[in-house]
């Protein structure tokens, strides 16, 4: 009589420990005690991750198809980046917002070596490897070889310009429009403005 | 994080700083206790202050529930990589640039 098993696996998992470090014990600590004296609900945590986690890089992509589309609105968006975010419908925030131009010259990456300072409330959560000390130590020390582990190869002659957010500014990279993408909407230029293109350890999507 | 929003409202914009855009200046090298935004392994090194960002309230301040104020120029200071590192593989025109407040700044 076969098992239902029999056609995979199980490894051996340990089940949940649920072993919290310091730190995930202070958070729920200091959580429960904000809650217990008033000062925020358990609802207002709550629409907080979930507003969180419904950001995603899709925001911070309207911005650059603008700027592809429109060189005024590109002008404004390097001037004032906080503004620009507001014409296109998106959240002032509550740093100022950066923007920094790549150029054929020119290519722009971002990272906080300090902690992991990012523009969350227009790309969403930074990736755990953006978050990681090897690449917040490296990319700062030797940005070139970085970028070509994520599969982008500068030639010499273009100047790499690597921005530590380490105070106040955050920072959103405008990538170069694609080659032949002259005929696409917004919308659909909006789609090859990636994230990673925005962090700047890569390019915005060829167009196909 | 409501109380730092906040104080990051109050920001006055043309706050005098010591510096202007294109002026060459040095990071202090000092090592003071405490919360810093001064990373290591910047201070010491020298390079040109590239914009003022505004003026916001001291950070080395608000992490111990102080004001902050007054608020201190910020500035982006941009820095040839090779002046940073002693062995620095890349190009000869790369460069990182970072945020520094003024009181970490002399001229250069």
């Amino acid at each position: 009589m076969s098992s239902a098993h029999d056609d995979h696996s199980h490894a051996t998992h340990p089940d949940s420990t649920d072993h919290l470090t310091y730190y995930q014990t202070m958070e729920i600590a200091v959580r429960e005690l904000l809650i217990e004296k008033g000062i925020v609900t358990a609802d207002d945590v709550r629409r907080q991750v979930e507003d969180m986690d419904g950001r995603n890089a899709g925001l911070g992509a309207k911005m650059v198809a603008r700027a592809w589309v429109d060189p005024d609105y590109k002008h404004r968006m390097l001037a004032d980046g906080n503004a620009a975010a507001v014409e296109v419908g998106l959240d002032h925030g509550i740093f100022k917002l950066v923007v920094v131009e790549n150029t054929p010259q020119i290519h722009n990456v971002i990272v906080c070596t300090l902690c992991s300072c990012y523009p969350r409330w227009l790309l969403g959560l930074p990736p755990d490897w953006y978050k990681s000390r090897s690449y917040r130590s490296r990319v700062v020390r030797e940005p070139r070889l970085v970028l070509r582990e994520f599969g982008l190869d500068l030639p010499d002659d273009v100047t790499v310009r690597v921005h530590d957010s380490n105070a106040d500014m955050r920072y959103l990279v405008l990538p170069m429009r694609p080659m032949g993408t002259e005929e696409l909407s917004e919308n659909q230029l909006a789609a090859l403005a990636t994230r990673d293109s925005m962090i700047g350890v890569t390019v915005a999507v060829a167009a196909r | 994080m409501a109380k730092r929003a906040q104080a990051a409202t109050q920001t006055v914009e043309n706050a005098p700083g010591r510096f202007a855009a294109g002026d060459r200046v040095r990071v202090l090298a000092m090592y003071p206790l405490g919360h810093v935004r001064t990373p290591w392994y910047i201070r010491g090194k020298t390079g040109v202050a590239e914009r003022l960002c505004g003026a916001y309230p001291n950070p080395e301040e608000l992490a111990y529930q102080r004001s902050g104020l007054p608020a201190q120029a910020l500035y982006r200071v941009r820095f040839l990589q090779q002046d940073v590192w002693p062995i620095y593989r890349g190009g000869a025109t790369d460069t990182l640039d970072l945020e520094i407040y003024d009181h970490w700044l002399e001229p250069a």
